[in-house]
């Protein structure tokens, strides 16, 4: 058995994601074998290599800061799971 | 069935349409007679909108580029109207697209009619559509392999004749690999020439939208219609759209293609790369210049992908909330209950380890170590194309190592199936084009012969090229015109 790389059960958390024992522990083995695998990339010398975000070169685009059409709350609404007075229905946030 | 409209391709059928001799509703009639016929085995349609369809064949104007044509759309582009379920279950039955992604409105203006919503990987997440959450999509070259992914409805409703064309994504591969191993023509525009909005995101610095079509002709009629600068894309690029069928006069003399030799090595099946030599050897006799070259970073292309995909993606897919679209778990006991609990119904597998993944490489205390060193070696990786494309004009390779695999082949590995997108990945990273288009078929164990795609890579922008190399190959070879 390998060293395990990753604590999936703390990432799922912190991706809100709730697991099942079984799904943790095949995650678990099929990542580290994906994490051991990505290590290669620690080969390379990187130093003095610009990290790139983006294939094209564009950056800062703007558009002028004027009204213009956008979806009225009866469409934005149409594929909620749950809405009442005309807004989304969210589970409870503050406790009572 | 050799009578059907749905066999011919869209240049024939805008030939037809001219004379007269059919009409747009006659073809509508003719894709869905063979959608119900031929469709129940391959099983690449989710939902087709065919009273919609019928209305717009009627009121369909032939003399615009793709007047009266239908058209499958991968279930990850919006439609309005239509669903748009990403092949997940979070949104299967409860989404109805509010609004026409920008490629719909575009088809739209042209002419085209966006006919049926067709099957992927969940999300784009996959190299087979296995991973689809809501139904497997076959080979309709042999039923029990899979069509390749993540667009595989889209490549296999061209190649069962059940459409004669579709659009597609590919972040990774998801359109080429797919038309590869289902004998289609599938085309990646470079990064920023066809807008991405209303394309649910996987990774958005590597997603674009493409065709998957018959012939590289109608992949330049299909460009030619949804390329180009979109002002509610700020990634989509202010460059001229020129005329992609203008280029495609069939002479190829004195191009010079590369062959890097990073591409050509083990781990291909022999019968894939003989087919490639052969394709190989066609473009030599039509004029092209074969030069070696090559891309040393190539072995680092997968790792460089699946950090950069999976974290692009795991931010991507934070929008599933379940608050404003999405299936929503019920009683949770609190709101990150209720996140935890929707997400974990309604993801699958493949979406969770990915989600996982992204996750972890963007986390406190590993993003230096893997994110931004992934952003580093993908600048090399730019940079090995820059210095090829000093030296040639296109780049030629296999699409896939090997042909179609079985249905569950790949399943328990996630890390093999990864490797599968070896020689497609590199061009979503450097932000270039690419289409494959078939060289060759081999015989499988079970006797079906299984299709060979030729891959072509092009500098940024210059989709010109490669639709002028893979159009003349296709003028010189039947191989295009086989089907299952």
């Amino acid at each position: 058995m390998q060293d395990k790389n990753i604590d999936v059960n703390y990432v799922a958390d912190l991706a809100r994601l709730e697991l099942t024992p079984d799904e943790c522990e095949r995650f678990s083995e099929q990542l580290s074998k994906v994490i051991d695998f990505v290590k290669q990339l620690e080969a390379l010398d990187t130093d003095s290599i610009e990290p790139m975000a983006h294939a094209a070169p564009v950056y800062d685009v703007m558009r002028n800061d004027a009204n213009r059409p956008g979806f009225g709350s009866n469409t934005a609404l149409l594929n909620a799971p749950m809405s009442s007075n005309n807004q989304f229905k969210v589970t409870r946030v503050i406790e009572s | 069935m050799s009578n059907s409209l749905a066999t011919l391709n869209i240049k024939q059928l805008k030939s037809e349409l001219s004379t007269g001799s059919i009409s747009p509703v006659d073809i509508v009639n003719d894709i869905i007679k063979s959608i119900e016929t031929r469709d129940s085995e391959v099983q690449a349609y989710l939902s087709i909108d065919t009273e919609e369809a019928l209305k717009s064949a009627e009121e369909a104007d032939i003399t615009k580029p793709l007047g009266g044509i239908p058209i499958s759309i991968k279930d990850l582009i919006n439609v309005k109207g239509q669903p748009c379920s990403c092949g997940s279950k979070i949104l299967k039955d409860s989404y109805t697209s509010t609004y026409d992604a920008t490629v719909i409105k575009r088809l739209r203006n042209a002419g085209a009619i966006p006919l049926g919503r067709v099957n992927m990987d969940e999300f784009a997440m996959g190299s087979s559509t296995e991973n689809s959450g809501i139904q497997i999509t076959k080979n309709p070259w042999d039923f029990e392999r899979i069509p390749g992914g993540s667009s595989g409805g889209s490549a296999a409703s061209v190649a069962n004749d059940t459409a004669i064309a579709s659009l597609g994504s590919d972040t990774g591969g998801s359109i080429r690999q797919p038309a590869s191993f289902c004998g289609s023509v599938g085309l990646k525009p470079s990064y920023g020439r066809v807008s991405r909005y209303g394309l649910v995101a996987f990774a958005s610095s590597l997603d674009q939208i493409g065709p998957i079509t018959k012939t590289s002709e109608d992949a330049a009629i299909i460009l030619n219609s949804i390329a180009g600068k979109d002002d509610l894309d700020s990634t989509s690029l202010d460059t001229e759209v020129p005329d992609y069928l203008q280029s495609l006069n069939g002479d190829i003399k004195g191009l010079r293609i590369g062959m890097p030799k990073e591409y050509f090595t083990e781990g291909i099946s022999p019968e894939v790369l003989s087919c490639v030599h052969g394709g190989i050897k066609t473009l030599t006799e039509l004029g092209a210049e074969i030069i070696d070259i090559s891309l040393p970073h190539t072995e680092f292309a997968v790792s460089t992908y699946y950090i950069i995909a999976t974290a692009e993606a795991s931010a991507n897919l934070a929008r599933f909330d379940a608050v404003r679209y999405g299936n929503r778990a019920s009683n949770p006991t609190n709101i990150i209950d209720h996140y935890r609990k929707s997400r974990a119904q309604g993801f699958g597998e493949e979406v969770k380890r990915r989600i996982i993944l992204g996750t972890y490489v963007l986390s406190s205390g590993y993003n230096d170590a893997y994110y931004v060193k992934a952003q580093k070696v993908r600048t090399l990786i730019r940079n090995d194309f820059a210095n090829a494309f000093s030296k040639v004009d296109a780049i030629v390779s296999p699409t896939a190592p090997t042909p179609a695999f079985k249905i569950g082949e790949m399943c328990n590995d996630p890390l093999q199936m990864y490797l599968a997108d070896i020689f497609t990945i590199a061009a979503n990273l450097a932000g270039i084009c690419g289409i494959s288009t078939p060289c060759g078929f081999i015989t499988g164990d079970t006797g079906n012969k299984l299709p060979v795609g030729l891959q072509l890579l092009g500098p940024a922008l210059q989709e010109s090229t490669i639709l002028k190399i893979s159009d003349a190959f296709e003028k010189a070879t039947e191989w295009h015109k086989q089907r299952p």
